[in-house]
């Protein structure tokens, strides 16, 4: 559970002391097995917010807790550990290393988690099999639609049995179809596993589809929509 | 993970990892051919060495001679008195064995404290001499002349004398003579010990070497180019500084001594018994020698104590010119190129970890420590370093095959034993043969020979030619792997100095 107040992030701008603000004091709550939206324009702040939730970076100012731990006191290896254990990251561009296959891509993300080789395969074998791609384990990225590389990231994301996915954009590469199929997945994955699910989102679709809706608007946030279940498209 | 991953990566880039290990290959295979040469240069000093020195001499003891002393030389003929008309031939031989000129002694005395000396592993002397043979003949006519004295009274043309009457006198015409003038160089050494000094540069082509039995005997070696030259077979006799010794053994050596005989008979043949003009050391250990040199100092005072570093530097010619370019010019040539490839490494690296900033995000955004990803790069860095380390040694095979190939016979020039040759000069002349008129009744003239020591002058120094060679050793080897993972070290240090720099919120701005 994220307890989140006062948060605030400055950044150093182009010009000679110039400060960007990128957050204004976010003030939220995020409970267990959430699924919150963040909806907003462009450079308010959306990004900002879920790096600073998968500790990415660090706060200028505030208060960021996540299961009572304060996040912006971590040191980087607390930091680190953190992120290895209970955070799974879906990128907008997906973000696979070309030169892995997607088993193997799968595998990295249990890497830092110290998991023997054999229980890696097994273990990345199965999440590609969960998201559909139990036939498609040797292919490299170049092999793989854009729908199947967003899958790959998913079970990346996965695959070492987080607390939290973040989500930044994870449909925005795809197509109308695709998109669909994709964000059915993290549904039903959120509801089957329990997940805490935190996505950024232009994509009005979906964000009428996620229980809890979020705006940010010059680095101020705003619950817009509160429900307890996901609404059908 | 990490293989894979490595192998993967470096498939990926393989133009890139290539040209880094390419530039890494042609420093380092040039690092290795310069220093395969200077190995080469180097044992053709060390061969240049030990043809004049001797094998494991290290050290070589020599005194300058001090100047004014020695006296000069001379070969005198002496007239005949002439009391009648006619031509009169003298003929005269002289054989005589001196010091070289320029050449100082070193007592025995003091060989036999070297010898003892501290760090002193065994020490031997010898005697270099010039062997000068003149003979010849003198003619000269003479003639009588007479004069009317009028009445008594004294004075007159000299020689003659008398009151009144006639006088007599005879007056030489101008000598015409034919002297054959022969010049030898003889080494006496030390038979009890041929390990050392210049027996131990002899190879016997004939006969026998020269043994402990031999310590008092009149035998002698003769080096081969001058046997051949004067047809001097085993078991001849030659005439050294007037006593006879017999040939037992031809040896051929780079040595420009033409005879080698027992120090004692040198000694007595030359009148310098108890003298040495050079001893040769060997020290106990090769990291002593500067030591032990010095302790040599103090017993053999105002001695030269030449290193077997100091005689590497009389070496010249063309061999020294090569040795000394490519200690300069080619070692920081070698270098330059090294730092060149290291640069050039350097900024491919960081380039390509600039390139893959969205990967290594993603991978710290993973939960990779900074030091799991700068060990990655750094890894692929090291395993490129180490293929353009393979490639070098190849390059640096090839180049040093190259070389022994393509390289032309080089020249060395050294002093000799008697290093301080160079202060030598020719015998001086001890006179001129007088011409014209000599008084009556005198001694029909009287002179010295005289002629240029130029055969000793030119002996002053020694040309051998040598062949240049490039060895590689597994030192260099060792060295260019050393090299090969400094450079991949120095280039994955950067890139995972960049990788380890890197925000892993990176990974999400770069699609922001």
């Amino acid at each position: 559970m994220y307890e989140i107040s006062g948060l605030t992030k400055i950044y150093d701008g182009k010009g000679k002391n110039e400060k960007v603000h990128a957050l204004q004091g976010v003030d939220v709550v995020i409970p267990d097995n959430d699924m919150l939206a963040i909806q907003g324009p462009t450079g308010h702040g959306k990004s900002t917010l879920l790096q600073l939730l998968g500790g990415l970076d660090r706060p200028t100012g505030g208060s960021l807790k996540f299961d009572g731990q304060e996040m912006a006191k971590m040191g980087e290896m607390s930091l680190t550990k953190l992120r290895a254990q209970n955070f799974g990251y879906i990128f907008q561009g997906f973000n696979l290393i070309p030169t892995l296959t997607a088993q193997e891509n799968v595998e990295t993300a249990l890497v830092p988690l110290g998991v023997s080789k054999v229980e890696r395969r097994e273990r990345a074998a199965k999440a590609l099999t969960d998201v559909g791609l139990g036939e498609r384990l040797g292919h490299l990225q170049t092999e793989l639609s854009g729908g199947q590389q967003q899958r790959v990231a998913i079970a990346r994301a996965l695959v070492k049995e987080p607390k939290v996915i973040l989500a930044d954009e994870p449909t925005g590469n795809l197509d109308e179809e695709t998109r669909d199929d994709i964000f059915g997945l993290l549904e039903k994955l959120w509801a089957d596993l329990g997940l805490t699910v935190i996505m950024v989102t232009h994509d009005s679709a979906l964000s009428k589809r996620v229980p809890r809706l979020a705006q940010i608007k010059n680095g101020k946030l705003t619950i817009k929509r509160e429900s307890k279940t996901a609404n059908a498209a | 993970m990490f293989l894979t991953y490595l192998r993967r990566e470096l498939r990926r880039r393989s133009r890139q990892a290539f040209v880094i290990a390419l530039g890494l290959a042609v420093g380092i295979g040039l690092a290795i051919s310069v220093n395969a040469a200077s190995n080469g240069a180097k044992a053709a000093q060390a061969s240049v060495l030990q043809s004049l020195y001797g094998v494991g001499t290290d050290i070589t003891v020599t005194q300058t001679a001090v100047r004014g002393t020695g006296g000069t030389q001379g070969f005198g003929i002496t007239g005949q008195s002439q009391t009648a008309t006619g031509t009169k031939t003298t003929t005269a031989t002289q054989d005589r064995a001196t010091v070289e000129p320029g050449t100082g002694t070193i007592a025995t005395t003091t060989l036999d404290k070297i010898k003892t000396a501290s760090g002193v592993s065994g020490a031997v002397g010898s005697l270099s001499l010039s062997d000068f043979k003149v003979s010849g003949t003198l003619t000269q006519s003479f003639k009588e002349t007479q004069t009317q004295s009028p009445g008594s009274g004294s004075g007159g043309f000299p020689g003659g004398g008398g009151s009144g009457g006639t006088q007599r006198s005879f007056s030489a015409g101008p000598p015409s003579g034919n002297f054959d003038f022969n010049s030898t160089t003889i080494q006496g050494v030390d038979v009890s010990d041929s390990s050392m000094g210049p027996l131990s540069t002899l190879s016997l082509s004939s006969g026998r070497t020269l043994a402990n039995a031999d310590a008092s005997a009149a035998v002698a070696l003769v080096n081969s180019s001058y046997a051949t030259q004067n047809t001097i077979k085993v078991g001849a006799t030659e005439t050294l500084g007037g006593t006879k010794f017999t040939v037992v053994g031809i040896v051929t050596t780079s040595s420009t001594e033409d005879y080698f005989i027992p120090l004692a008979e040198a000694q007595k043949i030359s009148s310098e018994t108890g003298k040495v003009t050079t001893v040769y050391v060997k020290a106990a250990s090769s990291t002593e020698i500067d030591a032990v040199a010095a302790e040599i100092q103090k017993d053999a005072s105002g001695a030269t104590v030449s290193t077997s570093a100091d005689l590497a530097n009389m070496v010249s010619g063309s061999l020294a010119s090569t040795a000394s370019l490519l200690n300069s010019l080619g070692k920081w040539f070698a270098i330059g190129v090294l730092l060149a490839a290291f640069l050039v490494a350097v900024l491919f690296t960081l380039s390509a970890v600039g390139r893959r900033t969205r990967e290594l995000g993603t991978l710290k955004a993973l939960g990779w420590t900074s030091r799991r990803v700068v060990r990655q790069v750094i890894g692929e860095s090291v395993v490129t370093g180490l293929f353009g380390g393979a490639l070098g040694i190849g390059l640096g095979f090839l180049g040093a095959y190259a070389i022994g190939k393509a390289a032309p016979a080089l020249s060395a020039s050294s002093s000799t034993s008697s290093a301080s040759n160079a202060n030598g000069g020719g015998f001086p002349g001890g006179g001129s043969f007088p011409t014209g008129s000599a008084p009556g009744g005198a001694t029909g003239g009287t002179g010295g020979s005289g002629f240029a020591g130029a055969r000793n002058a030119a002996r002053g120094s020694s040309d051998i030619t040598v062949h240049l060679t490039a060895p590689v050793h597994l030192n260099i080897l060792l060295i260019a792997v050393g090299l090969a993972v400094l450079g991949g070290l120095i280039a994955g240090a950067a890139g995972g100095w960049r990788a380890s720099s890197l925000r892993p919120a990176d990974a999400l701005a770069k699609v922001s």
